[in-house]
């Protein structure tokens, strides 16, 4: 039986949805039954996970969504064609993705728990995987996931004392603050950034023929 | 003294054996360790978050700047994430490149580990040995992508260039008479693919010279036997891959297991560890060397047999020649869109995994349909493997967390990214 047999007939009662792409296995999985059912991926003699490969965050706050208004302003210019990204925020906006592998079946599952921006906290899986334990605290730092029962949620990539979560959609590419020497006060401190945000190459999103089945394009 | 606590000592992010920018941070009493507080991020270049900002293609040469010991590991693992989204296949022969450029790339890289080891631990002369060999691999990158270190050379589709049909050589200078340069361009007569044969055929002695002055020497076991014991068991509840899983008994390399590319077709041996110390580790590495370069000579001779296109010809994915672009429009076209907007991936998500130098390296890409990645996720082999650091530490001495830390070969560019 493949992996998405048995994890469709088992009917786990946290698990939304399952799909497979690529040859990729993925679950989408409820919040409230995360932490028995990644019980279950490690104990499950025909599950076994025992490795975590990683874990990461992300955020689908501009999820399809384009910058390139082409149709409106072709003739008027290249850069003036570029439009900001709305900040819409539809929810689920975040999730916290998890990848295991299985020495002892040689599979790989990925597990998809989505998250609301007005609840970031989803249980750690330190005490079933410590490998868990730095990335984690990496979902945290770059994207302010708050991992309950971690035994030590502290920033893990960024600088001492840096304020926001640099890998939010949100969170402009220059940054917010910059580093500079005072001669004054004659120590290092902290500014607002004066470089202006540029996009070089705007993001598009093009229908292409060769991925949709009929095979037509929308432009 | 009763209420005697221990004390407190700072290691690093400036030392020559934190390997980078490592700070830590430890708790001591005497000199055994109580506990280890590792602090990174000191290189942290935001590697996703400027990958979410260009083209595909413009962000293959940040995955040269990962793990800047093992650069074309790095990029072969982007492109295949890539190419599996938008489900092209190299032609065979870039397959062959591919993977014999992997397997140098696991020389370099092991031949850097193995100087910068046995430099931590004291032996001085093996680094400069290693990097007499190095050296010859460098060339071989600049032979084929004109860059000694960050080659970009594997694109969507295949390479970016065939094998040069020569090598580079040594000129006469104020450093060196005309004798001496015939000397070093003694095996640069060829093309790049003698080259690199007559590199297997030497190679293997110099890896004997290597275990010559450390694999028996009292010294190097006093260092490395019964360091850093990992347990199969909790090497993978550690999350470890690579060789360090490998030194602690568990036979797992995805070349083998998850193959990609031509492995399938070629015939190696996984080394495998039995205590899960430094030395196994060391070990394994060892033969690793041996077995890369079993690996090479087998590329070597078929792509010798098969000469063949190294790229595919969709215009859509991959640039089309300098000659079809000065008469065929609809090639000028293709490289205008290419090179300026870039290809657009389908929705989805994918992760690809690669047996990197250092254990699994991989790539999470989720795609919104657009000519950017909506998301990059790293997955850095060294990120797992040095959040180890304080369990295995632990009751150890002073000088044995430099030999611990060195024999995960660690790298920064891939652990803060």
């Amino acid at each position: 039986m493949s992996l998405v047999e048995y994890l469709k007939s088992s009917n786990f009662s946290a698990v939304t949805e399952v799909e497979t792409l690529h040859e990729e296995v993925t679950l989408c999985v409820d919040k409230s039954g995360w932490h028995d059912f990644a019980n279950i991926l490690k104990t499950d003699p025909k599950l076994s996970f025992d490795v975590l490969i990683d874990v990461c965050g992300v955020d689908y706050l501009h999820y399809g969504l384009t910058e390139w208004a082409t149709n409106e302003v072709t003739f008027t210019g290249y850069s003036r064609a570029r439009t900001e990204l709305p900040d819409t925020i539809e929810e689920p906006r975040f999730a916290s993705v998890y990848h295991f592998l299985s020495t002892e079946h040689n599979l790989r599952l990925r597990v998809k728990v989505m998250l609301e921006s007005n609840d970031l906290s989803i249980a750690s899986v330190n005490d079933i995987w410590p490998v868990a334990n730095w990335f984690e605290r990496e979902a945290y730092d770059l994207f302010g996931i708050v991992y309950e029962g971690h035994p030590d949620l502290r920033r893990i990539l960024t600088d001492y004392g840096f304020i926001g979560h640099p890998l939010r959609k949100d969170f402009p590419l220059v940054g917010e603050v910059e580093i500079g020497y005072d001669a004054a006060k004659e120590a290092c401190v902290y500014h607002p950034v004066d470089i202006q945000p540029r996009v070089v190459v705007p993001k598009v999103v093009r229908s292409d023929a060769r991925y949709n089945e009929a095979g037509d394009s929308n432009e | 003294m009763s209420d005697y606590q221990g004390y407190t000592i700072n290691f690093g992010p400036q030392h020559p054996a934190a390997h980078g920018v490592l700070r830590l941070i430890m708790n001591m009493k005497g000199e055994t360790v109580q506990g280890i507080d590792p602090h990174i991020g000191l290189l942290h270049r935001a590697t996703e978050k400027l990958a979410e900002s260009k083209p595909y293609i413009q962000s293959i040469g940040y995955m040269d700047r990962l793990d800047y010991m093992s650069m074309m590991a790095n990029e072969h693992a982007y492109v295949l994430a890539l190419e599996k989204m938008l489900e092209v296949e190299a032609p065979l022969r870039a397959q062959y490149i591919r993977v014999m450029f992997s397997e140098m790339t696991r020389i370099m890289n092991h031949l850097l580990w193995l100087g910068a080891h046995a430099l931590d631990l004291g032996a001085m002369s093996l680094f400069l040995y290693c990097f007499r060999e190095r050296e010859d691999l460098v060339d071989c990158y600049e032979a084929v992508s004109g860059s000694r270190m960050h080659a970009t050379y594997i694109r969507p589709g295949g390479v970016i260039r065939d094998l040069p049909k020569s090598m580079p050589k040594f000129q006469p200078s104020t450093w060196h008479t005309k004798e001496e340069v015939k000397k070093l361009n003694a095996a640069r007569d060829g093309d790049l693919l003698d080259f690199i044969e007559d590199f297997t055929q030497r190679f293997p002695a110099r890896v004997d010279e290597y275990e010559n002055l450390l694999t028996d020497n009292r010294v190097w076991k006093q260092r490395t036997v019964n360091i850093g014991v990992v347990s199969p068991e909790r090497a993978k509840a550690l999350g470890f891959s690579g060789p360090m899983l490998r030194g602690s008994g568990v036979a797992w390399d995805l070349r083998k297991l998850q193959p990609y590319e031509v492995y399938p077709q070629l015939d190696f041996d996984i080394p495998v560890g039995t205590n899960g110390d430094c030395y196994d580790r060391y070990l394994v590495r060892m033969e690793e060397l041996r077995q890369s370069n079993k690996i090479i000579k087998q590329c070597v001779k078929w792509l010798k047999e098969n000469p063949g296109p190294v790229s595919i010809r969709d215009g859509k994915v991959a640039p089309p020649t300098r000659a079809d672009m000065k008469d065929d429009m609809e090639a000028m076209i293709h490289h205008f869109k290419l090179y300026t907007e870039g290809f657009t991936l389908p929705k989805g998500e994918v992760y690809q995994a690669i047996e990197h130098p250092k254990g699994e390296f991989g790539i999470y890409l989720i795609s919104d349909g657009a000519n950017k990645p909506y998301r990059i996720k790293v997955r850095a082999s060294g990120f797992a493997h040095l959040s180890a650091m304080n369990e295995m530490c632990k009751g150890h001495m002073l000088p044995d967390v430099v030999a611990i830390l060195s024999s995960m070969d660690i790298v920064f560019g891939e652990v803060d990214r």
